[in-house]
């Protein structure tokens, strides 16, 4: 196949980018998108040029690292990770755009690569089950409903790789956020802190710069992982109980 | 140098137990004057910086990724096993013990495997504390099924992507430590020499790889949890960034590598595509519960998959339930991966290269119905077609053989310490555990009973006898270990030569994969040895790596791991060249069984082959740690 690639090249975040044009004359249907990019590279260092950087790692759609924006959708044109997108899905003689997570949150390194540590703050801020290794009770002890098990793993199947945010047209980081507060709140062991893990998430959330949501579902329906707009209804629920009647509140008037 | 592994004396059963009451402890009010480093965040490090936080002590963890979430623990898929024995099925710690240490064709020491199955246990209960969402039946408690090499069901599992859920709990666990400020992460920061003070581990030097900034750390111990070099090979399982520089830095600073030849082919692997394939897609093993694998009994060159249900089943041979039927399909990895090598090297391998074999669940489908394999393997099912664009559930898989996991790395004592004093290695970067095999779903199984469950008591015991005082990075041990990883920067950005870094990665990978793959023979390995010496040769004067230092880099990024790569992989086939026997995953032509099975020889080869250091170009030293077995008996190993 041949292919034309319009790619951003940006040398950090400090300088402009620009997109620039490269022609691509042997690539394989059965190449995974990620693979022509090392064959691009290949060709620009035989020509002395600088590759293009981009982020990528385990190339089994699962760490989350892959984040090209393809012809104006994340992972393009189907609901997967850019790694696991093969070149049989494009035509022969196509021009492809490809550009880096466009957020202000996720502020471009270098070329396509974006920083998501945004994300990893969102987590740090209750994104867990405050507990120490060691002195926990047997696993069989809890009973957990499989429909309530297979729910909450639906929501724990979120991989991070950012895809939401730069489907969103308010880059809000709404999907992210929830599918860790559903999870926990879905699961016996995440219900004692339920209230301040919502409350602390979100507002970590918020001050990172991510919009807010609007309801489009962009969302939902770029998530490589399928991840469901209910974990949105969900937390917002859960954020709207929290604010009603916070722990931390509550503590105040306590002891 | 007389390596001691410290086991402790007794019966099996309470060796750890007494350990445990034997180790010194650092009171609490001490703990917070002591650091440490962990180097690499997936299962072994997420989980050993997070306890370490918890116990009180000041960690500082890097990870090369952007983000420790992203650390390559989470594209493990099947399981992880442990002796609950929740199914009433026969299993018990001693079993899981006796399976794991056969598994490894009693190659591994029995203190270490009997530890790691009696802690197996606590991992599941700390991980559904954590809100793992482990599969579950109707009734509420865990679901299990069975695994390569044993015969009961002891595999806790979450869908096909159990990997993913044990690191994200671990990475829940240090996440909640960096809020509390005992964690300090460091991301896109890449470890690139160990600093060593008085002839202890007392610090790293780190490159940021945004910046380019390089950097010194001190601290009273470093943990490497680096995991595999699997990469060696260019095409393997592992991630593209998965990497050996932390060992093999640490390993020329004096730690002893441990059996560097036993590497683990997988069975179940997607086929090799073209030249253009940067990496292999695992099938889980979990599969071969309900797929069958065979190939057509006379050879029948480029076979379709979608063309096999033509082939009437009098003429399909399901080589592993005829060769092995009591374990079938379940045979471990290294016999299948063995097996399915020979049926291909006998021409019957199906597919365009004929390098594949069928993995068929046409009949489960009839057995069980379509839903009840899709709920088993369906994200499995979906990524197959999505990468060969063949519909599993219509056709037959194909699946070959492909590196997948490395027993060997650098070699730890019981307490997980290698040969440099206050330097650990935990996870698949140390060797001790799995012999010359592993089994499925035990990777995940050591990486975090050395994290959550061993380091926290073993390092202790380092640390009580050690003063709290810190040690500047202005000394001059900090400062030369900085001047030579600048110099190797400097030299490999002026080289300036003809070919790209990838392209020596793949000479070597093929070399290794040629000679030092599923089979080894000596005069094969004699000449890759050579071979191995001319690519490094023409490496530091042939490369090409552009642009500079300081920025984000991935060339140069990939150019030191791929210098290391180089000696690490003549060292692998030094290893494999002096162990003229057959042992699980290293197979050496020149000693099989009648019926081809892997030969070994315990009078000559009952030991851990240890390597050290000796200087650029010259030839590694080899050390011997005997193996000694007290309550198995060695047998050859038979899945018949």
């Amino acid at each position: 196949m041949k292919i034309t690639l319009k790619v951003w090249r940006q040398r950090n975040k400090s300088t402009k980018g620009q997109f620039k044009t490269y022609q691509l004359n042997h690539v394989s249907a059965d190449m995974s998108f990620l693979e022509m990019f090392d064959v691009l590279n290949e060709d620009l260092i035989q020509k002395g040029e600088e590759p293009v950087a981009f982020d990528h790692d385990c190339r089994e759609g699962i760490c989350g690292a892959c984040s090209m924006y393809i012809n104006g959708r994340p992972h393009g044109p189907q609901q997967t990770t850019t790694c696991q997108l093969h070149m049989r899905t494009f035509k022969d003689g196509e021009t492809i755009t490809v550009e880096p997570w466009r957020a202000n949150a996720f502020p471009v390194v270098k070329d396509l690569v974006v920083d998501r540590s945004a994300f990893d703050r969102i987590q740090q801020a209750g994104g867990y089950v405050s507990i120490n290794t060691g002195g926990v009770p047997d696993a069989n002890v809890i009973p957990i409903p499989k429909k309530i098990a297979d729910e909450a793993f639906d929501a724990a199947a979120c991989i991070g790789c950012g895809a939401c945010v730069a489907a969103c047209k308010n880059a809000s980081a709404m999907l992210f956020t929830s599918a860790k507060i559903s999870q926990l709140a879905l699961l016996p062991q995440g219900k004692a802190e339920r209230k301040e893990r919502a409350e602390r998430m979100v507002a970590q959330m918020d001050s990172e710069g991510f919009g807010a949501c609007t309801n489009t579902g962009a969302c939902e329906a770029e998530c490589p992982k399928g991840i469901s707009l209910t974990n949105i209804a969900r937390m917002n629920r859960e954020y709207f109980v929290a604010s009603l009647s916070s722990y931390e509140i509550q503590l105040k008037g306590g002891d | 140098m007389k390596l001691d592994s410290k086991i402790p004396e007794g019966p099996l059963a309470e060796k750890w137990t007494k350990h445990k009451f034997n180790l010194k402890l650092v009171n609490p009010a001490n703990k917070r004057k002591y650091d440490i480093i962990v180097v690499g965040t997936g299962l072994a490090g997420a989980s050993a910086a997070a306890t370490l936080g918890e116990l009180g002590y000041n960690v500082k963890a890097f990870c090369f990724q952007d983000s420790p979430r992203r650390a390559h623990s989470i594209a493990a898929q099947g399981g992880i096993n442990a002796a609950k024995n929740y199914q009433n099925d026969g299993d018990s710690v001693y079993r899981l013990f006796y399976d794991t240490i056969k598994g490894g064709d009693y190659r591994a020491r029995e203190g270490n495997v009997y530890r790691l199955a009696e802690v197996s246990v606590n991992i599941i209960d700390q991980c559904v504390a954590q809100g793992v969402p482990f599969a579950r039946e109707y009734g509420g408690l865990l679901a299990n099924r069975s695994f390569g090499g044993a015969q009961v069901s002891r595999t806790f599992y979450a869908r096909g992507q159990t990997g993913q859920q044990l690191l994200l709990g671990a990475y829940s666990a240090l996440n909640r430590q960096i809020a509390n400020g005992k964690v300090k992460m460091y991301s896109r920061t890449e470890m690139l020499d160990l600093v060593l003070v008085d002839g202890k581990a007392r610090g790293i030097i780190t490159r940021d790889l945004v910046t380019g900034n390089i950097e010194s750390h001190s601290a009273h111990a470093v943990l490497l949890c680096t995991g595999g070099y699997g990469n060696v090979f260019f095409l393997s399982t592992n991630a593209k960034g998965s990497n050996v520089t932390a060992s093999w830095r640490a390993h020329k600073k004096g730690a002893l590598f441990g059996n560097p030849c036993y590497t683990q082919i997988h069975p179940t692997c997607i086929p090799v595509s073209g030249d253009h394939q940067s990496k292999l897609t695992l099938m889980s093993e979990s599969l071969r519960n309900d797929g069958r694998v065979w190939v057509p009994k006379v050879a029948r060159p480029g076979l379709k998959a979608k063309d096999a249900a033509a082939i009437p089943e009098s003429e399909r041979d399901y080589f592993l339930e005829r060769r092995y039927p009591s374990f079938g399909n379940l045979v471990p990895r290294d016999v299948a991966s063995r097996n399915a090598k020979n049926m291909c090297d006998e021409g019957r391998g199906v597919g365009a290269t004929g390098l594949a074999v069928f993995l068929d669940f046409s009949d489960a489908i009839k057995r069980d119905g379509r839903s009840t394999i899709e709920a088993k393997y369906g994200n499995l099912f979906d990524m197959y077609q999505q990468i060969t664009g063949d519909n599993p559930y219509e056709s037959p898989m194909m699946i070959y053989p492909a590196v997948h996991y490395t027993m060997g790395g650098l070699w730890v004592d019981y307490n997980l310490m290698t040969t440099v004093p206050g330097l650990y290695a935990l996870g698949e970067a140390n060797f001790s555990d799995h012999g010359a095999n592993r089994l499925g779903a035990s990777a995940l199984m050591q990486g975090l009973a050395d994290g959550y469950f061993v380091i926290p008591y073993t390092i202790g015991d380092y640390l009580a006898g050690m003063p709290t005082e810190k040690i500047s990075t202005d000394r001059p041990e900090f400062k030369e270990a900085m001047d030579r990883v600048k110099g190797t920067i400097d030299k490999l950005l002026t080289v300036k030569g003809k070919k790209s870094v990838d392209q020596f990665h793949k000479e070597l990978g093929h070399t290794m994969w040629e000679y030092c793959g599923m089979a080894r023979n000596d005069a094969g390995l004699r000449k890759a040895k050579t071979k191995i010496q001319e690519i490094k040769k023409e490496f530091w004067s042939n490369v090409n790596v552009l642009g500079g230092n300081n920025e984000l880099n991935q060339e140069l990024e990939k150019a030191m791991r791929v210098a290391d790569f180089i000696e690490l992989g003549e060292l692998m086939v030094d290893d494999a060249l002096n162990r003229s026997e057959s042992a699980g995953g290293h197979f050496r032509e020149e000693s099989q069984t009648p019926d081809g099975e892997a030969q070994r020889k315990d009078d000559e080869y009952a030991y851990v082959a240890a390597w050290e250091f000796k200087g650029e170009g010259q030839q590694e030293v080899l050390h011997k740690e005997e193996l000694r077995f007290e309550n198995v008996k060695l047998t050859q190993r038979s899945y018949k």
